[in-house]
């Protein structure tokens, strides 16, 4: 399978504020419960969508009580949420004139930069931009998910150089994290004829189609079944 | 007045003349509406669903044509004893009159302040529970949809700041809470919430309830109306959701509506298109294009096939227009996505009529290529609304269409990103395997460049859905092996178990018909 980069596995911490947003969610008072929340799933390493949204919506209902800090930190989780679309999801919800402002420029330009696969560009302007992606732990590492996703949507073997540009990391380093990788996810390393490291990607569906077919086409889901309960009963 | 004819056979000229003569009176009703006001209430007393849907369908709007082209009708005050001054009745009479006042005049800011303390009575009464009417889904789905529309409405007239008098700001000012985004979309929630249509539906599922079987209507002697309602509100939600530009929660909202299978949104062409206009709109912004091609295709087929029989529908010339407007939207999908095998061939060949040479210009991703999708998208988008009251401060700007620009700016650089997409498209569908180097000299750029512009394909074409899970939306697909791209066409998938069940479904129905026939 792809590994999909996203913030899964902590999301079933701090039930209450997600309750709070599933029973009352047009509710203006819960606006600082979301901004802390939002604080915490910075320093937690969690995230969430919906809460997060929730908030941008309080903020489009009452511009005059946005926190353009708050708004920062919320569309870099967004970047770090890649590959699905919440980064655009929460720009939907930002006035144009907020958006102007120079550090949602910088994410802007970063969040094109990985939308576009340009990940040399991307690093380039991350490490030009410390102060606003380093406050959020985890950034990086969230990122190198991303750019290792769509590699093994895309590539069955690439070169070790094509990697280390994805994913910002070289020599020793790169060596390291590639032992690991071999370790724990299957990947394998081949030699190639005088171009250096060649690295295999476990296959999946998507970057071997012919996986996909066979799946697909024997699998009935519960919903259609449930239809012909009535007449089975 | 001589006789007390039935208003269907009033002689269309004398009221008329009366009414000209006079000006608006909005104390002075005439015999079809009086006539029209007692028989209506005789039959939601008696819950006579049929004839209600009929004089709400049909008299009313003979009547609007007739007597009240361009004036309002009589005021509530003056019909209130014709039918016991029923407060109910009142409400609804009074849901009506705005309604039809909006519709063919312009309301003035105290009619929609008015108009919103209107639905607060009328929604608190059906919240309250004390409403124990049945009344016809078309009304139901009127009454939302119209709520949110007014809402709209309102949004779009306060932003619209630089030509407001002295008064219109002052009253504003005081009214704060009329059409304010809380209220509105507190409202649909209490709707859905209090009707418990949720656990319904979900009970549903197990045989435990009715509700789809019966249209949603309440045959042991309860009322439809706060099911109903609530029911409606959903799709109320996903588009004010939209309105908003927040299509992740416009689509939650839809959840517990199973939009692969007729329920009673069906039961209402209005509620059928909204619900499906903006549930493609969202996943077209979302990037879920082959759910939006989906959804698209199989409403505007359904339209093609039946839209003979509404042409006499007071909603006739809404659903040609966005019938209109659902067909632009999947240009575009189908410009990002080439997927023709998802449409059916009658919804392609109208397309291709309608948008076949535009089509063809939008796969340039040149300026005028933009030019057309600008074109195509602020035509079809819903009319984005700032939820937010004005500052009141000098000097007053217009901010009416700042929601739709940032909208359209949006979806234009989405488009930027992948206009490199439709030259690789091309090249893939004419090998089934090419070198990274020979590509990008035919594409003339780098072979870092083209990989880039590779991965790019791969992202933008496999989209995240609900769950998490990645969703291929590619038509053509490829894989690199080392530096060779191998090119896999993609088939669409044969869903055998999905067709066996649907025609055991339809078995079924057709045995249990030939069962009901008795032989004489």
């Amino acid at each position: 399978m792809a590994q999909k980069p996203q913030q899964q596995q902590q999301q079933n911490v701090a039930y209450t504020v997600e309750q709070l947003v599933a029973v009352n969610p047009y509710n203006p008072d819960i606006l600082p419960d979301l901004e802390n929340y939002v604080n915490e799933q910075v320093s937690s390493q969690t995230y969430s969508l919906n809460a997060n949204l929730c908030l941008l919506r309080l903020y489009q209902f009452e511009p005059e009580r946005m926190s353009t800090q708050i708004v920062a930190r919320i569309l870099v989780k967004a970047l770090m949420a890649m590959p699905a679309p919440d980064f655009s999801l929460c720009l939907f919800l930002i006035p144009e004139r907020v958006q102007m402002e120079e550090q949602f420029k910088t994410l802007i330009v970063l969040s094109h930069y990985l939308e576009t696969g340009r990940f040399r560009q991307f690093w380039d302007e991350a490490a030009k931009s410390r102060h606003i992606v380093e406050a959020v732990p985890g950034f990086e590492q969230a990122i190198q998910a991303y750019a290792i996703h769509v590699l093994s949507l895309t590539y069955q073997k690439l070169p070790r150089t094509v990697l280390a540009e994805a994913i910002n990391i070289e020599g020793l380093s790169l060596d390291k994290f590639l032992e690991q990788q071999v370790a724990n996810s299957g990947w394998i390393l081949e030699k190639s004829h005088g171009k250096g490291q060649l690295i295999v990607l476990p296959q999946n569906e998507f970057n071997n189609p012919e996986l996909k077919k066979n799946a697909a086409d024997k699998v009935v889901p519960l919903e259609h079944i449930t239809r012909i309960f009535p007449i089975l009963g | 007045m001589a006789s007390n004819y039935d208003y269907e056979d009033a002689p269309a000229g004398y009221e008329d003349q009366r009414r000209q003569d006079l000006g608006y009176d909005p104390n002075f009703v005439p015999d079809s509406v009086k006539s029209f006001v007692v028989h209506l209430y005789r039959h939601i007393r008696e819950k006579n669903v049929y004839e209600i849907h009929q004089m709400y369908e049909n008299s009313f709007q003979t009547l609007s044509d007739r007597l009240f082209k361009d004036t309002p009708w009589p005021s509530v005050d003056a019909v209130a004893h014709y039918v016991d001054n029923d407060h109910v009745f009142c409400l609804l009479y009074r849901e009506m009159w705005f309604r039809h006042l909006y519709a063919r005049l312009s309301p003035t800011l105290q009619q929609r302040i008015d108009s919103w303390d209107n639905y607060c009575s009328l929604f608190q009464v059906v919240l309250h529970g004390v409403v124990n009417m049945q009344l016809p889904n078309q009304w139901l789905w009127d009454m939302v949809d119209e709520f949110v529309y007014q809402f709209q409405s309102f949004c779009q007239y306060r932003a619209k700041m630089k030509n407001k008098t002295e008064q219109e700001i002052a009253l504003l000012r005081q009214y704060d809470q009329a059409w304010n985004v809380y209220g509105v979309l507190n409202f649909l929630q209490a709707l859905m919430e209090k009707s418990n249509i949720i656990q319904i539906l979900e009970q549903e599922k197990e045989g435990l309830e009715q509700f789809t079987a019966t249209d949603g209507y309440d045959y042991n002697g309860g009322s439809n109306v706060l099911k109903v309602l609530g029911y409606f509100s959903m799709v109320g939600l996903l588009r004010v959701h939209c309105l908003l530009g927040d299509y992740h929660t416009g689509l939650k909202c839809l959840l517990p509506i199973d939009i692969t299978q007729q329920g009673v949104y069906t039961s209402v062409i209005g509620s059928h298109i909204a619900t499906i206009y903006h549930y493609g709109f969202a996943n077209l912004m979302l990037r879920r294009y082959v759910e939006a091609i989906r959804e698209f295709n199989k409403i505007l087929l359904y339209i093609y096939k039946t839209k003979q029989y509404h042409q006499k529908s007071p909603q006739y010339e809404q659903i040609l227009k966005k019938n209109e407007q659902m067909y632009a939207l999947l240009a575009i999908c189908l410009s990002l996505c080439p997927q023709v095998k998802l449409v059916d061939d009658t919804v392609n060949s109208q397309l291709r009529e309608k948008y076949g040479e535009k089509m063809s210009r939008m796969q340039r991703y040149d300026d005028e290529a933009f030019a057309i999708y600008d074109e195509l998208f602020s035509y079809a988008c819903p009319k984005f609304i700032t939820p937010s009251a004005p500052s009141f401060e000098e000097p007053l700007v217009n901010y009416n269409q700042d929601a739709y620009r940032l909208q359209l700016k949006l979806f234009l650089y989405e488009v930027k990103q992948q206009q490199l997409l439709s030259g690789v498209r091309t090249f893939l569908k004419v090998y089934s395997t090419i070198s990274l180097g020979k590509l990008a000299s035919y594409m003339e750029v780098d072979e870092p460049t083209l990989r880039t512009i590779l991965l790019t394909y791969k992202h933008k074409t496999h989209a995240v859905d609900s769950d998490g899970r990645i969703i291929s939306n590619a038509d053509v697909d490829f894989y690199i092996d080392d530096d060779m791209i191998h090119v896999v066409e993609s088939k669409p998938v044969k869903r055998y178990g999905d067709y066996f069940l649907r025609q055991i479904v339809k078995l079924e129905g057709v045995i249990n018909d030939m069962d009901r026939v008795k032989l004489e």
